[in-house]
């Protein structure tokens, strides 16, 4: 029988360290993409993860199961990921969200386009590749706070108390702030959903 | 429902979030409203969108590094840690206690305090018999008169 994210965490506080490597197995590749997502730098996001598992460990003495596991556990990452932005924020970032995508990066477009003129099915990848591009900067061109809420709400399907108490605000803000994220995203990317609504 | 008012619902109802009352609130009004049922169709577009956007997978030392991090947290101690002696104090102290009662519970070799050569003073200065003051040197014992006093009070 599966244990619950809450039952895990009363086990690791009680001293199972292989309840601590299940909460990692279960939860690291969920929050290496929510933190990709919102730094936009894999390295980044993986040293940020790893801060929050430290932080789920350090904590586990004073653990008091009074919230979703996961709105404790994303609460972390967001706190940590919208301290990284703001301490980068003046920074001009060299990698970009893009980059461990070869495709993306400038010199790996360019690569790609030579390639594309032999095979007609990379020419279908590339088209691919750059709605991808397109959807991750509109994405990123989100405020920190709209970005956060869609991510939660989009991949990590928490449901609106959760992300309201994650992003400590009302759900009735957090449903005007979607709404004005999901407005941006369908400025941002009209020619899609254009496209995508008439079929 | 005005349009204003869905502004909170549309994308709830986009995810089937809403309860059934709501559910049948916001289906109403878009069977009478194009704009909004236009905007809830692209809002399904933009949603559609993000799921095209690939899960990427943590590098293959994640966890080996999340381990080292944790391997390296300092063990916590409790209030009344500091009543439970280090084993190296705590070995030290029955050592020092040990040497204690071993050199307590040793017999003392002392030779009886009789056998002992005490030293003997000797003072040929010093004659006992022509020191001594009788009691004759003092002065006369005082008389009955002496010890009514004038002052003190007579009985009548």
């Amino acid at each position: 029988m599966t244990r619950s994210d809450v039952q895990l965490m009363l086990d690791v506080k009680a001293g199972d360290p292989q309840s601590f490597e299940l909460l990692l197995q279960r939860y690291r590749t969920p929050l290496v993409n929510f933190l990709y997502r919102m730094v936009r730098s894999r390295e980044q996001a993986e040293d940020l993860a790893q801060e929050v598992f430290l932080r789920v460990y350090r904590a586990r003495e004073d653990y008091e199961p009074s919230a979703k596991f996961t709105t404790w556990l994303f609460r972390i990452a967001t706190n940590l990921a919208l301290n990284s932005l703001r301490d980068h924020r003046y920074q001009k970032l060299e990698i970009s969200m893009d980059a461990p995508i070869l495709a993306d990066a400038e010199d790996g477009e360019e690569r790609m386009m030579e390639v594309a003129d032999e095979h007609p099915d990379i020419e279908q990848h590339l088209v691919e590749e750059a709605r991808k591009k397109m959807i991750r900067h509109a994405i990123d061109k989100l405020p920190e706070k709209q970005r956060a809420a869609v991510l939660l709400h989009k991949y990590q399907e928490l449901d609106y108390s959760e992300i309201s108490k994650i992003l400590r605000c009302s759900e009735s803000a957090l449903k005007s702030l979607l709404f004005r994220a999901y407005e941006t995203l369908r400025v941002e990317l009209a020619p899609l959903v254009a496209k995508a609504v008439k079929h | 429902m005005s349009c204003g008012r869905m502004e909170t619902r549309i994308l709830a109802y986009v995810d089937g979030r809403l309860k059934e009352s709501e559910q049948a609130e916001v289906q109403k009004h878009l069977d009478g409203c194009a704009a909004c049922r236009l905007r809830v169709n692209e809002f399904r577009a933009v949603s559609s969108l993000l799921d095209e956007l690939p899960v990427i997978e943590p590098s293959g030392a994640f966890n080996a590094r999340v381990h080292a991090l944790v391997a390296a947290e300092p063990r916590k101690r409790s209030w009344f840690a500091w009543l439970t002696p280090s084993p190296r104090i705590a070995f030290v102290a029955s050592m020092l206690l040990l040497a204690t009662v071993w050199l307590g519970s040793r017999p003392v070799d002392h030779p009886p305090i009789a056998e002992q050569d005490l030293p003997v003073v000797e003072s040929s200065d010093y004659d006992v018999i022509s020191s001594f003051s009788p009691l004759s040197d003092l002065s006369q014992a005082p008389s009955d008169e002496d010890t009514n006093d004038s002052d003190t009070p007579q009985k009548m």
